[in-house]
């Protein structure tokens, strides 16, 4: 149960769906066994893990045997996108990148780059949108990599057109769909998607799993030493309780995006209408047009506000959310797709809504939000500037 | 904190960016995100219209700040360079 009066931050972590967490309880029970044995107890684990194998697959439109389980989304993203270009040594070394992806998509193409290969960085424009043209591959790429939604701004990348780009020289593409799967639909060969990473705690599932797809005859080389679970391509005694949870929370998910996205983006556009309305000189980011973005997340600047600050007057008032400016991060530098947008940083927030959000959480923040701006500008002494 | 503009060890003399022209320099270094920006509002006020400042922050935030306030206010940033000392300069005219 959420102890926050307004959680506004399931972006960061979704509330484990109650549909996941009586799978749990059950599968920790039924599924403890390791699948990889002959007997009555583990081909119990075998058949829950297969099933949730094939649940995750049909949701996505993939085989089950193009769908391994991870330790997290984060790990799913470093095995995709190290796997393929590690497979694609002979094409050449480059990783090209989105300026606004995941940091954990970042880190492993700065990993690349520490062992000798090379990154290709792709920017954006305001709404931290890619052109797909961008995608147009040096002839030495040997993989691309393009989250389907932005984590930040909830900005919906072209990434069905930026495939066509990639694969007209035969370069595939690892679609990070971490933030959007479980949110919008996600079809693994809609979005001409090689290789697709998840991670099952942003959509409902349990903390600890991730999802790695790697579709049929697309070569993929396992960047770390392999043993022979999940088809080889992620070492380790699987969590099958986890997995079985995972397929749960998806499948549930799946089937109330139809009208948990047109709540949830009812919300959104409440605040995206009030906000310039209660507080001066607010910037809302990302795409207008909400066929363009995420429905459940918006992201906004205030200038002459510091998000420290902010988080901690809304934190007293018990809302809960996050923040891309610089003074809330550890390294002291803004959020890096803040920057390649080109966006206002300070008094930056993040709202994020889930399953388990209603009006009153956004009668909460509209309600404390205009005053504590007013007081921190006021104590810096910005106020009428 | 203002600061002679000659203190300034230039580092750019394309003839199109008169960064010796500025009327004063708002020196912000130090001052971690948003007082750079703060500064720089307050401070605005004080040019005639087309007279231009000179902004001095190291805060990491400031690169993007700067550029986002002066599209926010209809203000133009005409230039900007490192300063040898680390932080930035930021050449800002009043335009409204």
């Amino acid at each position: 149960m959420v102890g926050v009066p307004a959680y506004l931050d399931h972006a960061s972590t979704a509330v484990l769906h109650p549909t996941a967490r009586a799978a749990l309880l059950a599968a920790i029970d039924e599924g403890w066994a390791d699948p990889a044995r002959l007997y009555r107890d583990a081909r119990q684990a075998r058949m829950l893990l297969d099933a949730a194998r094939e649940t995750v697959a049909g949701v996505i439109g993939a085989r089950p045997d193009e769908v391994s389980f991870t330790a997290s989304g984060t790990q799913a993203a470093q095995l995709a996108l190290l796997g393929a270009a590690r497979a694609r040594r002979r094409a050449g070394s480059r990783i090209l990148v989105s300026a606004v992806e995941h940091s954990c998509v970042l880190h492993a193409a700065e990993w690349h780059e520490h062992a000798g290969g090379l990154v290709g960085t792709i920017g954006v424009d305001r709404f931290g949108r890619v052109d797909p043209v961008s995608f147009t591959p040096p002839p030495d790429t040997a993989v691309a990599s393009l989250q389907h939604a932005n984590h930040e701004v909830a900005t919906i990348q072209p990434v069905a057109a930026a495939a066509d780009v990639l694969h007209a020289t035969g370069v595939p593409l690892h679609v990070d769909a971490a933030m959007s799967l479980g949110r919008i639909p996600v079809d693994v060969t809609a979005l001409g998607a090689d290789l697709l990473s998840a991670s099952a705690h942003k959509f409902g599932g349990p903390a600890g799993v991730g999802i790695l797809v790697v579709r049929t005859g697309r070569r993929w080389v396992n960047p770390l030493p392999a043993d022979e679970r999940e088809g080889g391509r992620v070492a380790g005694f699987p969590n099958v309780a986890g997995i079985v949870a995972t397929a749960a929370a998806l499948h549930a998910r799946a089937s109330e995006i139809i009208t948990e996205g047109p709540r949830l983006a009812g919300y959104v556009e409440r605040l995206r209408a009030r906000l310039p309305e209660l507080i001066a000189d607010v910037e809302l980011l990302g795409d207008p047009d909400p066929a363009g973005r995420l429905p459940h997340l918006l992201t906004f600047s205030c200038l002459y506000v510091d998000g420290e600050s902010l988080l901690h007057e809304l934190d007293r008032a018990g809302i809960a959310v996050s923040s891309g400016s610089s003074c809330t991060s550890d390294t002291l530098t803004p959020s890096h797709v803040l920057a390649a947008m080109g966006a206002l940083t300070q008094g930056n927030i993040r709202v994020s809504f889930g399953r388990e959000s209603g009006s009153a959480d956004v009668d909460a923040l509209l309600a404390v939000l205009p005053d504590a701006v007013a007081r921190i500008r006021e104590r810096a002494g910005a106020a009428g500037l | 904190m203002t600061n002679n503009i000659n203190n300034i060890n230039k580092t750019d003399n394309t003839d199109d960016i008169h960064w010796d022209m500025a009327a004063f320099t708002v020196d912000a270094r130090g001052r971690r995100c948003p007082l750079p920006i703060i500064e720089l509002a307050r401070r605005i006020g004080e040019l005639d219209l087309a007279a231009t400042l000179v902004l001095w922050a190291d805060d990491p935030a400031a690169d993007l700040d700067v550029p986002a306030w002066c599209r926010m206010r209809a203000q133009e940033l005409v230039a900007t360079r490192a300063l040898p000392t680390g932080g930035t300069a930021y050449l800002v005219r009043r335009l409204t």
